[in-house]
């Protein structure tokens, strides 16, 4: 698999001189199958002692619950596993990814001209000009927020997904070298924390936008006399608080539910090669390694298509909920 | 030995979570699918627009197995009734 990686490697070099976007795009894909193939090189050297001693064999259970459990900080010092306790590796890797989506698309802005751009510039005008025309579609207002907001949460949740395609071992590994890190889980939204931290920040935007256009009153008034008149008030009240708690639950739910079974699953697969070093190698070892192989692309392929929608969605959600927070009924 | 039960009623349970909503979600899946189809066999030059729009639904209706595969997988891997 290394050679497969390495032939692929020198192909896109060979390549490299014709960047327009067709080509940009295929680049792109060959660094994914890239990395995807780097995912069974990692997990056989998983019990390469290098930098680390595994003192005893790991069962797979206790493989997974390791590499479930996150990194935790204690804002006040002694007060470990109470409510003031944060989890540093999903904070590490979502401000990481959020600055390189802004260095990045700062740097693009920057060099804006009007002639047709190529490249770089050309991919982040693209993303721009996409999301855009959607949010024209959808948003019935006059807010100069909403495009920017739609345009971080998309980049921003897409690129925390995208940690997922990134081999299950590869970064917890060179913590433990570098810096004798325990527990790391690079998804960060695959932490309950981070997405709802995501949808509760949208609902406060829903409510602040409601107060804003329709005022307290008729804030109050939507809430208490629609659908039915007013002679149901407690029954209307508890109908639209359901249904406005439902949209955060809905929102932070559906992508921790996404994202968590796709590291699962990634991990469930990693297992394959559990315990199998490159000194001991026999025949019957590259049986597995295949089999990981094979079922890693398959997964990580569909993923693909699983972390950019279930951005998407997240944006357009938000969008809608937003958009409807301006209407009048 | 003690445990016995419970882990049972686990491997139950997740399977009863996971078959009912991936069964929920094909037929779904299969509503919304042959919609577009129908949709794009009558008005081909809106084939373009329903697709995003299908896309758009598909991920709304694959929000909900995959909370309830989320969940399964938990009580797999970290049952929380098997205690200490």
């Amino acid at each position: 698999m290394p050679f497969l990686s390495i032939g692929c490697l020198y192909w896109w070099y060979k390549k490299a001189d014709k960047m327009n976007k067709a080509s940009f795009l295929k680049t792109l894909f060959l660094t994914y199958i890239l990395l995807i193939s780097a995912n069974s090189f990692s997990a056989t050297s998983e019990n390469n002692p290098g930098c680390f001693e595994y003192g005893e064999e790991v069962s797979s259970n206790e493989y997974i619950s390791h590499h479930l459990v996150f990194n935790k900080g204690a804002v006040f010092p002694g007060e470990e596993n109470g409510f003031w306790t944060v989890h540093l590796d999903s904070l590490f890797y979502s401000v990481f990814v959020a600055f390189l989506f802004c260095f990045s698309f700062y740097f693009a802005a920057k060099k804006a001209t009007i002639s047709p751009p190529s490249g770089w510039l050309g991919f982040v005008e693209m993303v721009v000009v996409l999301i855009d025309d959607q949010v024209k579609d959808t948003y019935h207002g006059t807010s100069k927020l909403i495009a920017p907001l739609a345009l971080t949460i998309f980049c921003w949740v897409f690129l925390m997904n995208f940690m997922d395609l990134i081999p299950v071992d590869l970064l917890p590994y060179f913590g433990k070298c570098a810096a004798d890190i325990e527990y790391m889980r690079v998804v960060p939204s695959a932490d309950l924390n981070i997405t709802f931290g995501l949808s509760l920040t949208v609902f406060l935007l829903i409510i602040y936008f409601s107060i804003k256009i329709k005022g307290l009153r008729g804030f109050a008034k939507e809430l208490a006399f629609q659908p039915f008149g007013k002679w149901m008030l407690p029954f209307n009240l508890l109908l639209k608080l359901i249904e406005e708690i439902a949209k955060p639950l809905s929102l932070g739910l559906r992508l921790f539910g996404n994202l968590y079974a796709g590291e699962l699953i990634f991990l469930i697969i990693a297992l394959f090669t559990l315990g199998l070093t490159l000194e001991q190698f026999s025949p019957a070892d590259s049986g597995y390694m295949v089999m990981q192989f094979l079922l890693g692309l398959m997964w990580a392929l569909f993923h693909l298509v699983i972390i950019l929608l279930q951005a998407f969605i997240f944006m357009m959600l938000t969008v809608v909920y937003l958009s409807m927070a301006h209407e009048e009924h | 030995m003690e445990n016995d039960f419970i882990l049972g009623m686990t491997a139950i349970a997740a399977s009863i979570l996971i078959g009912m909503g991936a069964l929920g979600t094909a037929i779904g899946f299969g509503l919304l699918g042959g919609r577009f189809l129908e949709g794009a066999a009558r008005q081909p030059e809106m084939a373009n627009m329903l697709q995003i729009k299908l896309f758009i639904v598909a991920g709304l209706l694959d929000a909900v197995p995959m909370i309830g595969v989320g969940i399964a997988l938990f009580f797999v891997f970290a049952n929380p009734f098997i205690g200490g």
